[in-house]
């Protein structure tokens, strides 16, 4: 079985937010309108956030992209109530949208805060809302989400080996973030095949996850800058 | 009436006054329940624009996911405690003093539960699929803990209200004259024979025995939706306890509250006597210093531990955004009762009362500390959110307060607030009781014969103490 992960290299990333757009492409989240963004209301699944080591003016500063981790040990499939978010069989956390009663319990248990609340019922501009990706589902308000590893691309590939009558191949599964990635920085695979490229990565010494000491074991591992 | 011997004499013309306000109605009443139809207005209203618009009309952002709705919840919970936990204590230690007040604690516990609960449900993002916690619940969830533990508390506090009422309603079916069918329906047949008694009785020893370890249940697994994330500040073993006793504490504040106020709206000061207030205002002394030796133990480990997440949130409140809430939560849930309540002379039925109006603003705050600051400093820097909320969830938080106090009005204008058979039985059986069960008590003396209680209670004992003890439980009695 797969266990399906990301090695994001921070000393390729140039912090353009492609992966950003294309996740908001992807996955069918609206652009903020004037309201949404005053609020601070915005949905991002992939977001640049700022990441100091140390302290002090000379510390450095990096943006780190940073969809769902996918942790192996995930602090938000422990509380929810009714089984809306679960881990499933290839280590990806998966997000029931139809399920979600939207408490809330999930979103204040990720140390990671990368869950979103859909505060409002989505609204796109127009012509925006004519071309939504048929893949995923448009979420309501009330409801939990957050990043999938494009898990609809995970089973439109498998679709696709299963009618040629063939293995999935390396690389034929993709999230949108990763493939969009102009410095190519993020790579994706599967971490439970030791031959894989992002397994190898994954073993560099530039390696290391986010908030390591929770226990949470995120599967989206980054490299430090500089060789 | 029953044909075998009764066990327990009613004689209505003595507490003709606790009938009083189910027999007389005036526009005193019409207007309280107005003015409180009215904030009740304002809250379904705020409440009916959040269901159309979506949470986005609180002040709830990421990250602080959890606001007024889940401070409300975890306060309203708290002050059940009240009720039936006091209630239950004080019947099982046999405390005679207690006859007159349990009624309006074992009414607080079931309203103000209904609007705990209620809040969760409003906090809901889709209260439509609020049956899938029951349908798919995952017994994993602490919130499922809460589900099966509060659902368990409301029917045992049901139960335990209803129990102690039946007599009650017999004398209502027999004297009030109005509403027959329905005290006829609910008194179950009571006609106050010797059998009847003894198993009302038995139940409600029962119960007030089943209620307590629940009580104590409902808080902790409330405690636990915080403490099981590994958020700071609220991963914390100490949380259990700490929320248990700061439900007991804003519990009996706001019993004294309910009781000061039914003791001047319907001119009760011969039932509510002043030795409640100052019976009640001992315990809530003590629950205040237990309040302080929990929050004091639960900041020094943080301190002292000085993890830098831990410290974030701290600081916060210690001399951060949250200090004004954090300070007046600790003058008003120590310093100011610790000072009225430890001198008798101020822990008079004003000085309590004071007290327990600042001990329950304190121990909202209290909620609103432990909830939102833990989740405004999370440990990823993403933008920096102040949580201010908005109308809707001040307009259903007064709306919260004032549905509950409409119903509890209601209630009082359905059944006696203070319970008639239990002080008619008290003033019947309970002196001789007591003397008798201090008589266990006292080493005999060997040329003392055995004496019949007699109506003062005086005589029996030669030594001073004991008289003075005597007289002391006499007075105690309403």
């Amino acid at each position: 079985m797969a266990k399906w992960g990301m090695v994001i290299d921070l000393d390729r990333c140039t912090s353009c937010q492609a992966c950003v757009t294309a996740c908001q492409m992807e996955n069918n989240i609206p652009p903020p309108d004037a309201q949404t963004a005053r609020e601070g209301r915005a949905i991002a699944w992939m977001e640049l956030i700022p990441f100091g080591e140390g302290q002090g003016p000379e510390a450095p500063v990096y943006f780190l992209p940073r969809p769902c981790l996918h942790c192996d040990q995930p602090p938000c499939v422990k509380v929810c109530p009714v089984g809306a978010t679960f881990k499933n069989r290839e280590g990806i956390v998966a997000q029931i949208f139809s399920r979600c009663i939207g408490c809330r319990y999930c979103t204040t248990a990720c140390p990671y805060t990368v869950r979103h609340f859909n505060w409002r019922p989505p609204h796109w501009p127009e012509p925006m809302g004519k071309q939504l990706n048929p893949d995923v589902s448009v979420r309501p308000k009330g409801v939990v989400e957050k990043c999938t590893f494009c898990h609809h691309r995970l089973q439109k590939a498998r679709d696709r080996a299963r009618a040629d009558k063939r293995e999935m191949r390396a690389g034929e599964y993709v999230p949108a973030c990763v493939e969009a990635c102009p410095a190519v920085a993020m790579t994706f695979g599967d971490l439970s095949d030791a031959d894989s490229e992002v397994s190898a990565l994954a073993r560099s010494r530039r390696a290391f996850r986010l908030l390591e000491d929770l226990g949470t074991e995120p599967k989206v591992i980054y490299l430090r800058e500089g060789d | 009436m029953g044909r075998e011997a009764h066990a327990l004499r009613i004689n209505v013309d003595d507490d003709r006054i606790l009938l009083r306000p189910i027999t007389h109605t005036g526009p005193r009443f019409y207007l309280t329940v107005g003015v409180l139809l009215a904030i009740t207005g304002l809250g379904t209203y705020a409440y009916l624009q959040q269901l159309r618009h979506g949470l986005g009309v609180t002040g709830l952002n990421r990250p602080v996911f959890w606001g007024v709705y889940i401070t409300n919840f975890v306060f309203f919970i708290g002050i059940s405690h009240a009720g039936t936990l006091i209630s239950a204590i004080l019947r099982i230690v046999n405390a005679e003093w207690r006859r007159t007040i349990t009624r309006s604690a074992e009414v607080i516990t079931v309203m103000v539960l209904l609007f705990g609960v209620g809040n969760i449900l409003m906090d809901l993002g889709r209260p439509d699929r609020m049956l899938y916690v029951i349908q798919h619940g995952r017994l994993q969830s602490p919130l499922l803990w809460d589900v099966c533990s509060i659902t368990m508390y409301l029917a045992a506090s049901i139960v335990y209200l209803y129990l102690p009422l039946i007599p009650d309603i017999a004398i209502l079916r027999d004297h009030a004259g109005r509403r027959r069918w329905f005290y006829r329906i609910l008194a179950l047949g009571w006609t106050g024979t010797a059998r009847q008694l003894r198993i009302l009785e038995r139940l409600i020893n029962i119960m007030a025995i089943v209620v307590i370890p629940v009580a104590v249940s409902v808080h902790t697994v409330v405690s636990f939706v915080f403490a099981m994330t590994i958020q700071p500040m609220w991963h914390s073993a100490i949380f259990g306890p700490y929320f248990v006793v700061g439900a007991i504490f804003s519990g009996i504040a706001a019993l004294i509250i309910a009781m000061a106020v039914i003791r001047w709206v319907y001119r009760l000061e011969n039932y509510l006597r002043d030795v409640h207030f100052n019976n009640l205002g001992l315990l809530l002394l003590v629950m205040s210093l237990l309040w302080f030796y929990f929050t004091f133990s639960e900041f020094l480990t943080t301190f002292y531990g000085g993890e830098p997440a831990h410290m974030e949130i701290f600081w916060m409140k210690i001399n951060g955004p949250f200090a004004p809430h954090f300070w007046t939560m600790f003058a008003t849930c120590f310093l100011i009762p610790f000072v009225i309540l430890c001198n008798c002379r101020t822990r008079t039925l004003i000085g309590t009362v004071i007290a327990s109006i600042a001990v329950n603003i304190g121990m909202y705050l209290e909620r609103f500390v432990i909830v939102v600051p833990s989740l405004s400093q999370p440990r990823l820097p993403i933008d920096e959110v102040v949580y201010r909320p908005t109308w809707v969830e001040w307009s259903i938080l007064a709306g919260c307060f004032s549905t509950f106090t409409l119903f509890y009005v209601l209630f009082t204008k359905f059944f006696p607030i203070v319970s008639i058979w239990e002080v008619q039985e008290g003033r019947a059986k309970s002196i001789a009781e007591v003397t008798e069960r201090i008589r266990t008590y006292m080493p005999l003396l060997q040329d003392e014969a055995p004496a019949e209680p007699s109506a003062e209670g005086e005589q029996i004992w030669p030594s001073g103490a004991a008289r003075e003890a005597q007289a002391a439980l006499s007075r105690s009695q309403p």
